[in-house]
């Protein structure tokens, strides 16, 4: 029997797992900065994290607490500032860009500006920040989201970054590079992907006790089954250990 | 160029190149000028109501705190600002002095959203919000600081972000396909923490320069605090450190601990405890203006801010030597 973790804890290693070697990954805080910590030390040496205000290959030895705070550039290749991390993005130089949001839709467009009306809303959030960006410009997008319908839904009141926005040939046809767009989505439930022919959001594993009738009762919308749904394996105890010992020792975030 | 969409949001700013040029000739002296001034006189010399401000980096970050907490203390109020930002324009909105936001982030990060941000927007206090992305925003001061009205990104093509904005969508005259044309961005004041300036202005940054380099060129007025004021021998040891050069500064201040309680890069960290104690205080109302009245508007200057927060506990948030932790 394997160890035992929490809802976080899985998240991370889960996002972790999709992060391949020899490549680029924008990172914001949290959980996408745990997982590539995580990467690093296991599958995936020579991910190189981008962080938004200009820090690119730091050794994330410590956790960050700020997008452009100290630790961003610990030890890193290179410190510049947004419009260099910014533009390498849109010359197609970064793989992997982390997002995250209020609302998701069935085409991966995310909501972090507000819910209801944007006049009078309802609740204000903070905005687009950087999501927009590395949303047009990252090839692979993932998303990591709390799993409930009312974050799962059929429409986002505000599209602040954009998915496939209303299917098929729709990015290209609003001048967004080609070939870009969402990959994965990690929720607290399961991990999705996206259809090829119709882009939208499709089940491809369930987490470890959690059944797919549960994952479609918290999606606010049609979810597309995989032909054969998985079952995400569990942190393993090698993982867990990194992440408690090594990674996030203080528990600032596990 | 065929515009195919505009965004509806009001162009809080509006961009005239050659008004800037002007006013880059008149009233930015090339001659090398002692700026170095207390911070209350800079703010008084250049801030004005309904100016439209901008600060960098922010909040937690190399921001330039004691500028904005003396900006609050002298009472501007109609502010319009541009929105990319964390403790520093939390901190304004809970004045209720400003009017105006063109927005891509206030919020903060791992402590989550503003309270003043929702009180101040949800109220209909703040009366234009309009929206952007980091990278749009930036690129918005690189317009400027190129001395041309917009420029042309692939950044917040087929959202909501560019509907609520101001930017246009064309065809590019080139390639045929879409492009977002981002309005030139130009302050009337800027507020910039540095490491290191001399008394001219000339100004070196440590670590990232986030979006110093721009938004120094997109100034009528800035207003720089440094760590340090270094002789003009130090700039001119390390002319290629100079981040910010001295023709596009109108006052330097003297603020060690400036971004307190954020952080400066190799100097010192973020003071966890106080950044906790504000993000609590800024939830209701009523503590958010005890806060004020504590950390803003008791402290005269930011010397006696100093005194308040301790001067033992700010030399204790210092790295060694070396920038080692």
């Amino acid at each position: 029997m394997s160890t035992e973790y929490n809802p976080r804890e899985l998240l991370i290693c889960v996002a972790a797992r999709l992060m391949e070697d020899g490549t680029t990954a924008f990172i914001g805080t949290g959980i996408p900065m745990l997982a590539a910590a995580l990467a690093q030390k296991l599958h995936a040496p020579n991910l190189v994290t981008v962080f938004e205000f200009g820090g690119t290959g730091a050794i994330l030895e410590e956790l960050p607490l700020a997008v452009g705070e100290e630790r961003t550039f610990h030890r890193a290749l290179s410190a510049t500032g947004i419009c260099d991390t910014m533009e390498t993005a849109q010359r197609g130089f970064i793989e992997y860009g982390f997002l995250g949001g209020a609302q998701i839709d069935p085409y991966g467009n995310l909501n972090s500006t507000v819910i209801g009306d944007h006049a009078r809303p309802k609740a204000r959030l903070p905005g687009s920040g950087g999501a927009n960006d590395v949303g047009s410009h990252c090839w692979r997008t993932i998303a990591i989201m709390q799993h409930d319908a009312r974050r799962f839904v059929p429409k986002v009141d505000f599209i602040t970054t954009p998915g496939y926005l209303t299917g098929p040939g729709a990015r290209e046809a609003a001048g967004l590079p080609p070939g870009t767009g969402p990959y994965r989505v990690v929720s607290s439930l399961a991990l999705m992907g996206f259809d090829d022919e119709t882009k939208r959001m499709k089940l491809l594993a369930v987490h470890p006790g959690v059944t797919v009738e549960q994952v479609i009762q918290n999606t606010g919308f049609e979810l597309l089954l995989a032909d054969r749904i998985e079952e995400t394996p569990p942190p393993t105890d090698e993982e867990l250990r990194l992440l408690r010992e090594e990674i996030d020792p203080h528990h600032l975030y596990i | 160029m065929h515009v195919v969409e505009s965004g509806i949001g009001p162009l809080i700013q509006p961009p005239d190149m050659n008004a800037f040029r002007e006013w880059n000739r008149k009233h930015k002296t090339k001659a090398l000028v002692d700026k170095l001034m207390s911070e209350q006189e800079a703010v008084a010399r250049f801030m004005f109501d309904g100016a439209y401000i901008g600060t960098e980096l922010y909040g937690t970050v190399r921001c330039p705190m004691s500028l904005i907490r003396e900006v609050i203390r002298q009472g501007y109020k109609d502010l319009r600002v541009a929105g990319q930002g964390v403790m520093e324009l939390d901190i304004l909105l809970a004045t209720g002095r400003v009017r105006a936001l063109d927005i891509t982030y206030i919020g903060n990060e791992v402590y989550g959203i503003s309270a003043n941000l929702r009180r101040e927007v949800e109220s209909g206090r703040v009366q234009q919000v309009v929206e952007w992305s980091n990278g749009g925003i930036t690129w918005r001061f690189k317009a400027a600081a190129m001395g041309v009205p917009f420029i042309p990104v692939r950044s917040m093509l087929g959202t909501d972000t560019l509907k609520y904005s101001a930017a246009k969508v064309v065809e590019c005259p080139f390639t045929g396909e879409k492009v977002a044309l981002l309005p030139a961005l130009i302050l009337d004041v800027g507020f910039i923490h540095v490491h290191r300036a001399d008394r001219y202005g000339n100004c070196q940054i440590d670590g990232i320069a986030g979006f110093a380099v721009e938004m120094a060129r997109a100034c009528k007025r800035l207003i720089v605090s440094a760590e340090e004021i270094i002789p003009t021998d130090e700039i001119r040891k390390r002319p290629d450190r100079t981040a910010i050069p001295y023709y596009l500064v109108d006052a330097v201040v003297h603020a060690p601990f400036g971004s307190h309680p954020g952080e400066m890069c190799y100097v010192y960290r973020r003071d966890e405890e106080l950044i906790r104690e504000w993000v609590k205080e800024m939830e209701q109302p009523d503590t958010a203006q005890a806060y004020l009245q504590k950390y803003v508007y008791g402290p005269k200057n930011h010397d006696e801010y100093m005194d308040l927060i301790g001067r033992d506990r700010l030399e204790s948030l210092r790295y060694r030597k070396g920038g080692e932790r």
